[in-house]
């Protein structure tokens, strides 16, 4: 999210505000993430290999397997669902990636622009594992770098990116939620530490 | 280590390096125990100040202060005073705290003493002594069990109005404030290969055996301290002292990576598939949770295997007048010597039935209390030193008023002896703490050697039991089955490990001879204290047919409130058993249930309180929205606005009526991002709309859209919206705001399940875009403004019902849609949601040459209702296509979901109900949605019901209210005046039938 963009419309956060919000606490910082273009990725009928070639060769890294997310250079893709990924790159120089995903995958893969349908906050530091177990029932103690887990938190569904265990994650919510769900993780952050 | 440990508060023998010298510093204080010495903590009891220290629970503060008396019975309002030491107490209820934080029914046995702790006694007026509700006392044989149903039958209607809030006055036990409890509960997730329930000498060596093993341990234990009935007892472990070994243990324990020590935690329930309920107290025992920090914690457990060593409760022997203050149980005046240095009175007598009760005696002895007899109802009872042992002996009866002072004791050769006694120590034996294990359930089996219940049968999935909660009461067998079950727990997760070396300790056998109650006495003798049961409550139930055992407990109450029965529910099985001439095990036991021990309502709810009942949705345009002082509603989680009044308007309707007047006079503009927003890609995905949707769609032009309705199953019409085809395999479709979730699981079971062969995507984008209305006869004039010159949107170029993929101010990707739900030239607008806030500023900054109004929902309800269109309120799980007058949009030449059933007879009759608008014939009279339709004459009943209207509006253009509804036979209907009734409130107005199309019925403003 630039400050002003190219064109006459100023964009703000999911959490209303022209900067994205950081919450600083002992051993745990919360930042809202509004630098990320996202598209959805599925497969059509049939086209399950030639899309996961397609987006392979676009991507310059495999779609992830069911329950985790990878990167590759500056993209990175996230499962969602039986044949169904999330693609997210920096906005400033992606905004447009929906549509050159598709033109990548063809008729092999349906991509819907799902830029602004999401928050996310990265919550980083070694609190990380005492906040995450008042949120949600994920079993983040288990889990490892790469594990990406459909979970709710804050009657919310959300995805949870394990980026370093017990240290860094990303948790993806909805956007019009995103009052809330920072709400939750900034009470969490309180009550733990 | 974890918090939870670091917090756990253990307190060494003589933490402090006091010499634990405190003997005579309260009254009835004695020397040693498990307290910090140095520092006195006030407290205050029923407004009186008393001293106690660190480690002491307010049960064993006023007993040390020489206070017995701590509460009064539920219906006699008998005096009563503690009864154990644990979470069991049935008797020392105390409303804990006061203001918002008062919480009643909280037992003093449990509750952690801390500086500045207020309690007060309950169920007593004026004062604990002196209750003037003890009268009830007097009248005990009229308020037997069944008294209520027996007595208040007649007149029925005087139930509730006058005899239940009488009695629910007289008895009961604490009250509420009423104030909004200030504090925060929260809730939380753990997953663990093992949970220990309870952190006794089984648990602890469970836990140390499994954490030794690599595995990820929880051991939780409802005491802030860890180590049962070891802090209770004089047991060495091995070379150290019972409280030694627990705090090695811990030491050991706390520094495993892979174990979380949990104190003040209850497992409350077990639940499906390994999960336990439980609940840490985490501020407790402090004067006020510190900011931001939780009172209590509602986790929710995800264990592969658990351990139940919830060890056991000792059980009561029923004699009459067991009841004064004074009298309790053996095990529990023994932890209260041990534990907390106190004794309850410096005379104290033993009643028993094993030979548990002689260890009461001979620590009490060693305490230098003096023990005026052992009373043991068997006639070989072992010996004693230092006391008057009455082998083969029974207490018949007790005195004192507010407090026990002697016991009649009927003495084997028939005489009796009265025992001088402020206390008596009675033990009937140990039941195990089977309850966990019947929480799915399960039904515990009776072993005849220790008299008692034990876990067997079918117990929750990957549960085991161990220690004293299977029945194995000594402290070696509680180490070994610790242990062992430790092992074999891990050993099915595939863990391998040994038990290990296991300390030396005691292994007495278990020497019990059961007996319940004394039958000697025409007086009562208490088996429930906390519900005022007897033993001739049970025998009257017996002997007015009650004879399961879940009946008795309904009837009787006995087992019922807070403490569910644990030290009671055994001797009424036994009675009954005896009453009715069976064994024991043949009358079974009541089902246990979740939770254990009581839950307060804070921590179920958690942070799902106030505002944060639910997430809040917010739009795009919400900031802007609340500069320009709109009021908002809430439309699901939405905030939507509601309306944007200006300075000077009063009322609401002031501020709509502008809305909708400048809205169809110039231009208005809404938010309708909350409308849903549903991507639909494929191969298939026009034939996919084609099922999904009643109208066709597969010949739908690219850029082009289509309004649609969508019927369930049984051929009811359940949400409408419109469908945008964007390219042959790419469409979006709209859903109402109530319905966008319904609407996307519905499509996504017939892609998944109904049409698996479908080449079809489904993906929701409604918060992708933020999508605004712009209406009204300079809709066009402003947009032209806005979006990107190289669009066309001129009438020719981009007609009603057109959608594409634009620009707008100067590059801004958009995309827009010719649709109007206003009636007027009407356009839908979307950018990406991030520009949203700065959309609805340009828009109404380009609008301004226009007099550009904002409008809300209710100005968006008007002019719905003007036009005739369908809203929740006509699509109201009633209504078909037919009723709606969109029986001719439900195509034949395809199939979709509900065309089969909406050929149904039924719902096809000659008089169908149709969707007509209603004018009154006054102009004045207001039309009310909800109102029936009656024909102009005759009689107004359900028989000759017309119809109904749903939705009503006051009409600014027509200068009158209006409404639209279902009437029988409607379209034919046009002109008749008919009646519009409430009934509820005597209203009846006259109403002309008219086209549902108030506004521009042609509709040629939207094609304008």
């Amino acid at each position: 999210m630039g400050k002003f963009d190219n064109h006459g419309l100023k964009a703000i956060s999911p959490l209303g505000g022209h900067e994205p919000r950081v919450d600083a606490f002992t051993g745990l910082l919360i930042r809202e993430v509004a630098d990320r273009a996202l598209a959805s990725l599925a497969a059509r009928q049939g086209q399950e290999e030639a899309v996961k070639s397609a987006a392979a060769s676009y991507l310059g890294g495999a779609l992830p397997a069911p329950a985790s997310w990878s990167e590759a250079g500056v993209y990175a893709a996230w499962w969602m669902g039986p044949d169904l990924w999330m693609v997210s790159a920096p906005h400033d120089s992606h905004e447009l990636m929906a549509g050159d995903l598709k033109q990548a995958v063809g008729d092999a893969g349906s991509v819907v622009e799902q830029t602004d349908g999401w928050c996310r906050f990265d919550i980083e530091g070694p609190r990380c594992f005492d906040v995450l177990e008042r949120l949600c029932n994920a079993n983040v103690r288990a889990g490892k770098a790469g594990d990406a887990t459909r979970t709710s938190m804050e009657h919310l569904g959300v995805f949870l990116l394990c980026q370093e265990p017990g240290q860094k994650y990303a948790v993806i919510g909805p956007r019009s939620s995103a009052g809330s769900l920072h709400h939750a993780l900034v009470a969490a952050a309180k009550s733990v530490i | 280590m974890t918090d939870a440990v670091m917090n756990a508060g253990r307190v060494a023998f003589q933490a402090d390096g006091s010499t634990g010298a405190r003997k005579g510093v309260q009254v009835n204080r004695l020397d040693g125990g498990l307290i910090k010495g140095s520092k006195a903590l006030t407290f205050t009891f029923d407004g009186k100040s008393y001293k106690g220290f660190e480690g002491d629970t307010l049960a064993s503060a006023l007993l040390a202060n020489g206070v017995r008396l701590m509460g009064r019975s539920f219906k006699y309002h008998r005096p009563r005073g503690v009864l154990t030491s644990g979470s069991e107490e049935p008797n020392a209820l105390v409303e804990l705290r006061s203001g918002g934080r008062q919480e009643p029914n909280t037992r003093a046995t449990v509750a952690e003493l801390y500086d500045g702790l207020e309690a007060n006694s309950q169920n007593r007026w004026p004062s604990l002594q002196h209750d003037f509700m003890a009268i009830n006392d007097r009248f005990s044989n009229f308020l037997t069990a069944g008294f209520y149903y027996k007595t208040f039958m007649w007149p029925a209607a005087f139930w509730e109005k006058l005899y239940e809030p009488i009695i629910r006055k007289a008895a009961g036990l604490g009250s509420i404030s009423f104030e909004a409890d200030p504090d925060a509960y929260d809730k939380g997730f753990l997953h663990c290969d093992l949970l220990v329930i309870g952190a006794g000498p089984t648990g602890l060596m469970a836990a140390l055996t499994a954490g030794r093993a690599g595995a990820q341990v929880i051991i939780a234990d409802e005491d802030f301290l860890l180590g049962g009935r070891l802090n209770a007892e004089t047991f060495g472990v091995g070379d150290l002292t019972g409280a030694a070994w627990v705090e090695q243990a811990q030491a050991e324990l706390a520094a495993m990576p892979n174990v979380r020590v949990m104190p003040r935690t209850t497992i409350i329930g077990a639940f499906d598939h390994g999960i336990y309920g439980a609940v840490e107290r985490v501020s407790d025992h402090v004067l006020a949770p510190e900011a931001g920090k939780p009172r209590q914690i509602l986790w929710r457990i995800y264990s592969k295997r658990a351990m139940l060593a919830a060890g056991a409760t000792e059980r009561p022997i029923a004699f009459e007048n067991n009841d004064r203050p004074g009298v309790m149980l053996a095990g529990a005046v023994r932890a209260y010597a041990n534990r907390w240095a106190v004794t309850p009175d410096q005379t104290v007598a033993v009643f028993t039935n094993n030979d548990d009760g002689h260890r009461t005696a001979a620590d009490l002895i060693a305490k230098g209390v003096k023990v005026t007899a052992v009373i043991d109802t068997r006639p070989d009872a072992p010996k004693v030193e230092g006391a008057e042992l009455f082998a083969g002996a029974q207490v018949i009866d007790t005195k004192g008023r507010l407090g026990l002072e002697w016991a009649r004791v009927r003495l084997a050769n028939g005489t009796t002896r009265d025992v001088p006694c402020g206390a008596l120590a009675v033990s009937g034996g140990w039941n195990p703490n089977v309850h966990l294990t019947c929480h799915q359930r399960g039904r515990p089996a009776w072993r005849e050697d220790i008299a008692a219940f034990v876990p067997a049968g079918e117990l929750p999935q990957n549960m085991s039991v161990a220690g004293a909660a299977n029945g194995d009461f000594s402290t070696a067998a509680a180490l070994r089955a610790g242990a062992e079950g430790a092992v074999a727990a891990l050993s099915e997760l595939g863990i391998e490990t040994k038990a290990g070396d296991l300390p030396e300790a005691e292994d007495a056998p278990v020497n019990v001879t059961p007996f319940w109650y004394v039958k000697e006495g025409k007086g009562r003798a208490w088996l429930d204290q906390q519900n005022d049961v007897t033993v001739k409550d049970v025998k009257l139930a017996h002997q007015e047919n009650f004879r399961s055992v879940e009946h008795l407990k309904r009837y009787t109450t006995l087992g019922m409130a807070t403490d569910q029965g644990k030290t009671s529910n055994m001797g009424g099985l036994a009675i009954m058993a005896e009453l009715a001439g069976k064994q024991i095990p043949e009358v079974g036991t009541t089902m246990f249930r979740p939770p254990y021990t009581p839950v307060s309502f804070g921590v179920m709810a958690g942070r799902s309180v106030g505002e944060e009942f639910r997430p809040t949705r917010k739009t795009p345009s919400h900031k802007w929205a609340e500069e320009q002082g709109a009021v908002f509603v809430e439309v699901g989680q939405w905030l939507r606005a509601q309306w944007f009044p200006k300075a000077g308007e009063t009322h609401w309707r002031q501020s709509v009526d502008r809305e909708v007047l400048q809205t169809r006079n110039s231009v208005g503009i809404c938010d309708v991002t909350t409308l849903g927003k549903i991507d639909v890609q494929g191969k298939d995905a026009a034939e996919f709309l084609n099922k999904i949707y009643a109208n066709a769609f597969a010949k739908l032009p690219v850029g082009k859209v289509r309004y649609g309705l969508m019927l369930r199953e049984d051929g009811i019409a359940y949400d409408d919206g419109t469908a945008a085809r964007f390219a042959e395999d790419h469409f979006v479709v709209t859903t109402t705001t109530a319905n966008a979730v319904l609407v996307y699981r519905n499509m996504e079971f017939a892609r998944q399940c109904l049409f698996p062969d479908m080449d079809v995507q489904l993906i929701s984008t409604t918060e992708a875009w933020a999508q605004f209305a712009v209406a009204g006869p300079n809709a066009r004039k402003l947009l032209q403004k806005v979006v990107d010159p190289e669009f066309d949107i001129s009438n020719e170029a981009f007609p009603f019902m057109g959608c594409g993929e634009i620009t707008v101010a100067g590059g801004c990707r958009a995309r827009l849609f010719r649709i109007s739900f206003s009636g007027e030239l009407a356009y839908e607008i979307a950018v990406p949601t991030r520009y949203g806030d700065a959309m609805i500023r340009k828009l109404m900054e380009a609008g301004e040459e226009f007099g550009a109004v904002p409008y809300g929902t209710e100005a968006l309800g008007v002019m719905r209702i003007e036009k005739g269109h369908a809203a929740g309120n006509e699509l109201n799980g009633t209504t078909s296509a037919l009723n709606l007058g969109m029986g001719k949009m439900v195509s034949k030449k395809k199939d979709c979901i509900g065309n089969t059933l909406s050929e149904r007879e039924g719902m096809n009759q000659e008089d169908a109900l149709k969707l007509v608008g209603f004018k009154p014939v006054n102009a004045a009279d207001p039309v009310q949605a909800g109102a029936h339709l009656m024909n102009a004459d005759g009689e107004v009943s359900a028989a000759t019901d017309q119809g109904y209207i749903t939705s009503a509006a006051y009409s600014p253009v027509l200068g009158c209210s209006i409404g639209i509804g279902f009437l029988k036979s409607g379209d034919s209907r046009k002109g008749e005046v008919i009646r519009a009734v409430n009934p509820l409130e005597g209203k009846e107005i006259q109403v002309e039938v008219v086209s549902a199309h108030f506004v521009d019925p042609e509709g040629e403003r939207l094609r304008g």
